[in-house]
């Protein structure tokens, strides 16, 4: 399944890192987050748009991951040619990731 | 307990929602947040220009239009609207509403001692690249320590209506009016956190009560009229987010968690000059329609180092684009691409970084994006970055020729050629916090 089923995100920037909240619509979901939604993947599943480390926090208290992605915004900030320079729909893109239940 | 709402989330927010938060319902205090990374750059350039000015324009025409009701109701107003020039801003806010107190922070701005910093072995390194200031030295074009909200504090304690700062952290907004109204001290840790995340919650406006929410967004009301939101908060450290009745969108704690994780980095270690929240200890709870309770928070003591941030002059961009319909849209828009990267390379211009997107096929995710087959019309977006103005200048030459002698299809050049900006990139670094004094004047 897509993990558009059991969670929704946020996305924003810190300078050429893009920051994506990962949340769990409900607390028994939280485990498969944290199995399923690896660095790693999250890496893989932007390929090329992610330059840099991907790096994950885990919060169990709000069912949610937090991921830094760095180098991901071709510079960030001002220096950015990209339209979704604040990595703003990042989050979006990863709704599609599929993963186990 | 006591009232503290957010009306603006960044310089150009919704110029509404700050008029209506006075006026729909209770609060105590209007927390207002204008100042982004690269905004200090660009009011020092204002200031370069009319020494009147130097900071956020918008902020004294709005005290003007609600003077008459805070006045009345003893609502006051915490702004990080003074940019480079917090005085000049005071003076224009008395102008247009000389019956209220006004009070600003100084002390943040280090534009007139980067040099002796520098001298004096403050390095201050780039913290993405480890790159010493020095390297940069003059090219800079605004320089300033966050500061926190102790001296925010200072100034409301002034009996001051309307509090104005330069660089203060947006969450010391929030954090300040508690300071003050509960007698919070430097080493009582969780309750600066809890300040610090209520803070944080609701400095980018409305984006934690419904707005740019991914939970059932069809179904959330009214978002023509979105209510800002309103921390009430308690002098334990809880508090309840919510915002004023009858108002559009929605507070849950679907919609706090997004905001919570929304440009955070590491959850145990949220630092600001006034504490090191911990997120991972937060306990959200629904108590009631739009309302969300918080509590659990705890935190840390405050760093030896504050974060400055300092802006410069990088160099310029230009960003084109042209817009192909079908049959075979993104075929063309791709020969369109390669043909302006072979005549970029037939010119001999040499950029940072050439770098193109295409619209309605993959701009915003890439890879991760989903795969149409044929669209129905594909915009080209091709951007270049370099030192050289004369480079970007001809670059901006090179896309509407395409129309008559590239690809057939080509249109949406209707405004002409792209025009040529300027970059000033953000250098974030650290000082020590004994070399920033920050200090309250009340301005008659």
């Amino acid at each position: 399944m897509k993990l558009s089923e059991i969670a929704h995100t946020r996305s924003g920037d810190k300078g050429d890192t893009v920051n994506i909240g990962v949340i769990a619509y409900r607390a028994e979901d939280y485990p498969v987050l944290v199995r399923e939604v690896t660095a790693e993947r999250v890496k893989a599943h932007f390929g090329e748009l992610v330059k840099g480390n991907v790096v994950r926090y885990e919060l169990p208290n709000l069912g949610a991951l937090n991921f830094l992605l760095e180098e991901a915004l071709g510079g960030g900030g001002t220096l950015s040619l990209r339209v979704d320079a604040q990595g703003k729909t990042f989050g979006a893109a990863l709704l599609r990731m599929e993963i186990e239940a | 307990m006591i009232r503290i709402a957010n009306g603006q989330g960044f310089w150009g927010d919704w110029l509404e929602a700050p008029v209506r938060l006075v006026e729909q319902g209770p609060i105590d205090y209007l927390a207002l947040d204008y100042l982004a990374e690269v905004t200090m750059s660009i009011v020092q350039k204002q200031k370069l220009a009319d020494p009147a000015l130097g900071y956020a324009r918008d902020f004294p025409p709005l005290i003007g239009r609600i003077a008459k009701q805070i006045r009345e109701r003893g609502i006051k107003v915490v702004a990080n609207a003074g940019g480079v020039n917090p005085v000049a801003c005071a003076k224009e806010v008395r102008r247009l509403a000389p019956d209220l107190k006004v009070a600003v922070v100084l002390g943040d701005d280090l534009y007139d001692r980067v040099g002796d910093l520098l001298e004096r072995g403050h390095a201050m390194k780039n913290m993405d690249t480890g790159e010493p200031l020095a390297s940069i030295r003059e090219r800079i074009l605004s320089a300033n320590a966050y500061i926190g909200a102790f001296p925010v504090a200072e100034a409301l304690a002034t009996g001051a209506d309307v509090v104005i700062a330069g660089r203060c952290t947006d969450t010391a907004l929030a954090l300040a009016p508690m300071i003050h109204a509960f007698g919070w001290r430097e080493d009582q840790h969780d309750l600066l956190a809890a300040g610090t995340i209520a803070g944080h919650i609701i400095e980018c406006g409305a984006q934690c009560t419904g707005g740019n929410c991914q939970v059932d967004w069809p179904s959330i009301p009214d978002m023509a009229n979105i209510g800002y939101p309103i921390v009430e908060a308690e002098p334990d450290g809880t508090f309840v987010v919510t915002k004023h009745a009858g108002t559009g969108g929605r507070v849950h704690s679907d919609v706090v968690k997004e905001q919570l994780l929304y440009e955070l980095g590491d959850p145990k270690s949220y630092i600001t000059p006034d504490c090191v929240a911990d997120f991972t200890s937060i306990r959200l709870e629904d108590v009631g329609p739009d309302r969300v309770r918080v509590s659990g928070i705890r935190g840390g003591g405050r760093p030896p180092m504050l974060k400055v941030s300092i802006s410069y002059a990088w160099g310029y961009k230009a960003i084109g684009t042209l817009v192909y319909s079908w049959p075979q849209a993104l075929e063309k828009a791709r020969a369109a691409d390669a043909i302006v990267r072979e005549r970029l390379r037939a010119l001999g211009l040499r950029f940072d970084e050439i770098y193109t997107e295409y619209f309605g096929v993959n701009a915003c995710h890439g890879p991760a994006a989903v795969t149409v087959a044929d669209p129905a019309e594909v915009q080209v977006r091709i951007g270049v970055r370099g030192a050289d103005r004369k480079a970007v200048d001809r670059f901006t030459r090179e896309l509407v020729p395409l129309v008559l002698n590239g690809p057939p299809t080509g249109t949406g050049f209707g405004d002409g050629r792209p025009p040529v900006r300027e970059v000033v990139a953000y250098w974030p670094a650290l000082l020590d916090r004994s070399e920033i004094t920050t200090h309250v004047e009340v301005v008659e």
